[in-house]
């Protein structure tokens, strides 16, 4: 029974990298768009078991939480707004197939592809059997990170500049998004008895969940990326039933203040350190876990809620009191 | 045990790659959508028994994000993405 | 010993669902019957599959955690399944008829 533990694993890692490259394929060759976006779902799946067999739970999480729940219902939302801006076109959401190359392009583009799949190869074949990289080092600076997580301590302490310019990446994308257009005015008809029901029945364990991958980021894999992937797809779930806050004053300066709190209170501690007289970002060891579990606080909020703007797909429209 | 696990997540996953012709031919997409959320579901029970064979409590985190984030695609479809009356058909054509 | 044998058996009863699940959802003719098959796989096969793990699991809190993720596929499968069929009916695809 023992023996059969190696080439069992091979088996399921080999099929694993067989689908993923199938489902990429038939993501970008599908003439229907519909179809692809459902093949990427499924990629996105297949993708987190893989990082899940790369030992690499964090980044599985991530992709189970951006992949699994928010990219799809992005897609989809985005198709439906391109079926808006072409009706009447027969077919609008059909890529036209290019015009097909041919034979003899084909084949040297067909030689070119598998000679550098074999140059590829070769070339990670004749890699030195295991670099070492810098994860010893990571354990030796641990205790000082003030988690026990050494991914958390990475992308929060030791490359905390890293996290600081996703999270400006993210409130650009906002800013990108909602100077293009306004969001669109969907018709969302009441969402009958079962799914009010179950938006009512799942938002509770969604935002527990989400508070759950924080708090357990500093010791096992979670943060605040995962956990603000859960409180956006809480968000998506609300805007789909058709309760959208439109009517309410949260979308005038109080969004806008969430959305950039996470970069802003993550620049100030950064500023009070160079005060204190320490670097950018350079956390005293005995109070490092403390502001870690600050920042990660806001930036899960301030990350639900862009990425649940996103998903609104445009700058919000509040609705005019008569 | 570990080898058993591992063997029924392979079955597990090659169901999984069964299905992914019903997203191949449709007919319809509510039909593709369906064999999204059984996916979704077999990841479930993959990670689950991955979880045991190799010995990571934190994939049950991951699966327990799948589990609570399952609908979301589901409900942006029914909402959102289909269309009204295009496909009438709901056989193969 | 005893328990690592119902797990097998548990699991292998599940799996048989999980295909139970795909040969319906490609072999069935419409909408509605591929429904009934694939919420077939997401209740029992998840069902069996976290029964037998559960005799497994190392802690209370690890069966703890696979039942709540087993109660949230079941919710997720009911709605999505109504929500796919009323919208089905609703667009008029027709069911199978022999």
């Amino acid at each position: 029974m023992e023996a059969m533990i190696q080439p069992l694993g091979l088996a399921l890692d080999g099929l694993l990298a067989l689908t993923l490259l199938w489902l990429a394929w038939r993501v970008l060759a599908s003439a229907d768009l519909f179809k692809s976006i459902v093949f990427f779902i499924a990629f996105g799946l297949v993708m987190a078991l893989i990082w899940v067999r790369l030992g690499a739970p964090d980044v599985a999480l991530a992709e189970a939480a951006i992949g699994a729940g928010l990219t799809g219902a992005l897609f989809l939302a985005a198709l439906s707004r391109l079926r808006q801006g072409e009706e009447g076109m027969a077919n609008g959401t059909h890529l036209r197939r290019a015009n097909g190359l041919r034979f003899g392009a084909q084949a040297a583009l067909i030689g070119l592809l598998i000679a550098l799949f074999l140059a590829l190869g070769f070339a990670l074949l004749s890699l030195q059997n295991e670099a070492p990289g810098l994860s010893r080092e990571v354990a030796d600076m641990l205790p000082a990170s003030g988690v026990s997580n050494p991914v958390t301590a990475v992308l929060l302490n030791f490359r905390a500049y890293d996290t600081l310019l996703e999270m400006g990446v993210l409130l650009l994308a906002v800013i990108a998004a909602w100077s293009l257009s306004a969001a669109p005015k969907e018709a969302v008809d009441a969402p009958g008895p079962v799914l009010g029901g179950f938006v009512r029945l799942l938002l509770p364990p969604m935002i527990l969940v989400s508070s759950y991958l924080l708090w357990v980021g500093a010791y096992a894999p979670g943060g605040a990326f995962q956990a603000g992937a859960v409180l956006a797809a809480a968000a998506v779930l609300l805007l789909l039933s058709g309760r959208s806050p439109r009517a309410s004053g949260w979308l005038g300066w109080p969004l806008r203040v969430i959305l950039s709190l996470g970069l802003a209170v993550f620049i100030a501690i950064g500023l009070a350190l160079t005060f204190a007289g320490r670097l950018f970002l350079d956390y005293p060891p005995d109070e490092a876990g403390n502001i870690i579990l600050v920042i990660e606080v806001v930036a899960t909020v301030s990350i639900g809620a862009t990425l649940a703007a996103l998903f609104a797909g445009g700058r919000p429209q509040q609705d005019k009191r008569e | 045990m570990t080898a058993f696990y591992l063997g029924l997540a392979s079955f597990l996953l090659i169901t999984l790659a069964a299905g992914m012709w019903r997203i191949l031919r449709g007919p319809s997409q509510a039909d593709r959508m369906l064999a999204a959320q059984l996916f979704g579901t077999t990841a479930v029970a993959i990670l689950l028994v991955l979880a045991q064979a190799m010995e990571q409590a934190a994939l049950r985190d991951v699966s327990l994000v799948f589990a609570l984030l399952a609908a979301v695609t589901v409900v942006a479809f029914v909402r959102r993405a289909w269309p009204p009356m295009i496909e009438e058909t709901g056989e193969d054509a | 010993m005893l328990s690592q044998i119902a797990t097998i058996l548990l699991l292998l009863a599940g799996a048989a669902f999980f295909l139970a699940g795909t040969l319906g959802l490609l072999r069935f003719p419409d909408v509605y019957t591929r429904l009934h098959a694939l919420t077939k796989a997401d209740n029992v096969g998840l069902g069996l599959i976290v029964l037998g793990l559960a005799l497994q699991a190392e802690s209370w809190t690890a069966i703890g955690k696979m039942t709540l993720i087993w109660l949230l596929v079941l919710i997720a499968s009911a709605t999505g399944a109504h929500l796919v069929a009323q919208g089905a009916l609703r667009k008029k695809i027709r069911s199978w008829k022999p």
